[in-house]
């Protein structure tokens, strides 16, 4: 099931509401099964991701270097243009705090740096 | 003709490295540019290296605009301020013992050749030809403890695997890596991922497991498509398949790829994730070496304890347990992350003391600011303060020491960080990932962010306090896994050394 849907994702992005449905009548599960793998897992979205992407680290080793203070700095990004979230760990934690840029990963990341590339006033 | 050497780690191109690499191709007509793994300075990177008869110098922290003075002094041989000498004689390295981390930085990543030529496969064709349960025992003789985290001895997991019988048995390489902190696991796939390929086949013809999965977590892009790469070659040239080096035995090796959940990182709730569901604990017995991957015997281990094999296979599990002390054999791979100055992979025998760790290598804080707490091992672990920096970096000594060494991951926070915040964030961070299986864990985590936040409101410390302690105590007995069980890790120690973070500032007098 998790397969299914993450290649579901790779095509359109999301999971459309149809795929739980589809899922579960091709692998043969119920559709409360394939309904509590699609939301168990945090990288799987039911609506469609817009058309940029901010992610802060949030681990414990970004936070040591700032992480709550980027994300409260790019906060404003978030527009129906640009969506911000965080995100826990992408392995960068020497060189924090890290944001990851439409799937660009920043390490040592500043406010300014995150606003130049997600396209926003800085 | 000039041989550049520039790591393609994604820690390295998040500082700009493939920017660099641009910049110096086009600066530098007619040399070669080798795309590599990453030494593990990550406090250096860019590193930019370049081959000279004397050895490999280096130039650190370049950035893109920093390329052209750079290629000019490559080009007249000239002096540089970035220069940091021969990359090999840098003490920081020099230093180190590296086994699991001897070949990363040294070749393109995906270069069989190169692999070989640097000492790779001796440990997969001496296992090959050897009876497979003198392998498991060259395992046990090592002394090889899980780098997962708990730290169970191999060599049991390896003979229980070996003397189940089944049908099929699995090989799984927990990826997962959720620990902050940590970073080793990545570092080595993307470095050198034929090690852990090595590592995993062996492990398959010793326990007869003829299919493996490395569940690599989706914050790992670049590990993914390396490992799938690395997968793709050795299959191409017969380290993995139905005849492993022509030995008659078959094994072979598929990545899988996480979705976002920290959970999936426990052995039990990877294993639901492989099967294609929830990420949910299971109850253990049964354990998984009997009853793992669709029921069958699994062997789960992390990417280093696997690495570890081909060392032990290679060099003989005697020079492999002479290394460490007491119950803690070999290397380990200690990350330093954080505020730290130079941070990085700190691969020795097990022992050093945690301030040689933090103070020697990593210099101290980034921001020059005195050290206050340390977290071991990833975000279930304890917060140590300063005064306990003299603890022995092994796995006994660390937990006499109130800590928990985990996967070697060590996160250094100076004077500035708000430790009741920081146990907050422990609870919340397992409300958010708990996998919902035990009350203690799913629900006391919520409560737990509560009780803090009063507790720092400091309405009735006192009350709050004793249900704060009470609530910790439910959570450590009461739950199935370690994620509701070491929560209070981080929160009870953040109470302990730093009770005065927990008093609200009010009171303080500001
Ligand atoms: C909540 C939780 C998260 C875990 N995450 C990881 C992980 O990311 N990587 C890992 O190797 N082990 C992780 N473990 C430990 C595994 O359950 C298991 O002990 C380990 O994979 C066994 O391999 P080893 O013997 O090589 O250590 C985690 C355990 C728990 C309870
Ligand atoms: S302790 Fe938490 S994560 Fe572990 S099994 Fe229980 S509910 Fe799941």
């Amino acid at each position: 099931m998790l397969m299914a849907f993450q290649e579901i994702q790779a095509e359109f992005g999301y999971v459309p509401d149809g795929a739980i449905a589809a899922v579960a009548e091709a692998l043969n599960v119920s559709r409360a099964d394939a309904y509590g793998v699609l939301t168990f897992y945090s990288d799987l979205r039911t609506q469609p991701p817009r058309p940029v992407s901010v992610r802060i680290c949030m681990g414990e080793a970004c936070q040591a270097v700032g992480a709550r203070d980027l994300l409260a700095a790019v906060q404003g990004l978030d527009s129906a243009r640009c969506e911000v979230a965080h995100v826990y760990c992408v392995g960068n934690c020497a060189l924090g705090p890290s944001a990851v840029v439409d799937g660009r990963l920043i390490g040592r990341a500043s406010a300014e740096t995150v606003h130049r590339l997600a396209g926003g006033p800085s | 003709m000039t041989t550049l050497f520039i790591p393609r780690d994604s820690a390295a191109r998040s500082v700009g490295a493939d920017e660099v690499a641009v910049r110096l191709a086009a600066l530098l007509p007619g040399s070669t540019i080798v795309r590599t793994g990453s030494r593990g300075a990550m406090w250096l990177e860019p590193l930019v290296e370049v081959d000279t008869p004397g050895g490999r110098r280096g130039y650190g922290q370049v950035t893109p605009d920093d390329a052209e003075s750079v290629a000019a002094a490559i080009s007249a041989g000239t002096g540089h301020a970035l220069e940091v000498g021969l990359v090999d004689d840098l003490p920081w390295l020099a230093d180190q013992h590296r086994l699991l981390f001897a070949r990363s930085g040294l070749a393109d990543p995906l270069d069989a050749d190169a692999y070989v030529a640097l000492g790779g496969l001796r440990a997969l064709r001496a296992a090959s030809a050897m009876d497979p349960l003198e392998v498991v025992a060259a395992v046990e003789a090592s002394g090889l403890r899980g780098r997962g985290g708990a730290g169970f001895p191999a060599g049991i997991k390896w003979r229980t695997v070996a003397a189940a019988e089944a049908d099929r048995k699995y090989v799984c390489i927990n990826a997962d890596e959720g620990d902050s902190g940590t970073f080793a696991d990545r570092l080595l796939m993307e470095g050198d991922p034929f090690a852990l390929i090595e590592g995993a086949a062996i492990a398959g013809l010793a326990v007869g497991a003829t299919q493996g999965y490395a569940y690599i977590r989706s914050e790992y892009p670049d590990a993914v498509a390396t490992m799938r790469d690395a997968v793709a070659e050795a299959r191409d040239r017969g380290w993995l398949g139905p005849s492993v080096l022509g030995s008659g035995r078959g094994f072979d090796l598929a990545v899988r790829v996480g979705a976002g959940s920290y959970v999936c990182g426990e052995e039990t709730a990877m294993l639901e994730s492989l099967e294609g569901r929830r990420g949910m604990v299971r109850a253990k017995p049964p354990i998984p070496a009997l009853a793992g991957l669709h029921g069958r015997p699994t062997l789960v281990h992390n990417v280093l304890t696997l690495a570890s094999v081909v060392s032990i296979l290679g060099d003989g599990a005697d020079a492999y347990a002479a290394l460490g002390r007491d119950r803690s054999r070999g290397t380990q791979v200690f990350q330093l992350a954080g505020n730290i100055a130079r941070g990085g992979i700190v691969e020795l025998p097990f022992g050093p003391t945690l301030r040689e760790l933090v103070e020697g290598y990593g210099g101290g804080t980034r921001s020059g600011r005195p050290v206050r707490a340390v977290q071991l091992g990833g975000p279930l672990g304890a917060y140590l303060p300063a005064s306990r920096l003299d603890v022995a970096m092994d796995y006994e000594s660390v937990a006499e020491a109130g800590g928990m060494l985990g996967h070697g991951g060590i996160v250094v926070f100076d004077d500035t960080v708000d430790m009741a915040e920081q146990a907050r964030f422990a609870m919340e961070f397992c409300a958010e990932e708990s996998c919902g299986k035990c009350t203690p864990c799913r629900i006391g985590a919520v409560r737990g962010v509560e009780v803090v936040d009063r507790l720092r409101a400091g309405d009735d410390p006192d009350g709050d306090r004793a249900v704060l302690l009470d609530l910790c105590e439910v959570m450590r007995d009461g739950s199935l896994c370690a994620m509701g069980g070491l929560t209070p890790q981080p929160v009870l120690s953040a109470l302990e050394h730093f009770g005065e973070d927990f008093i609200p500032r009010t009171a303080v007098g500001a």
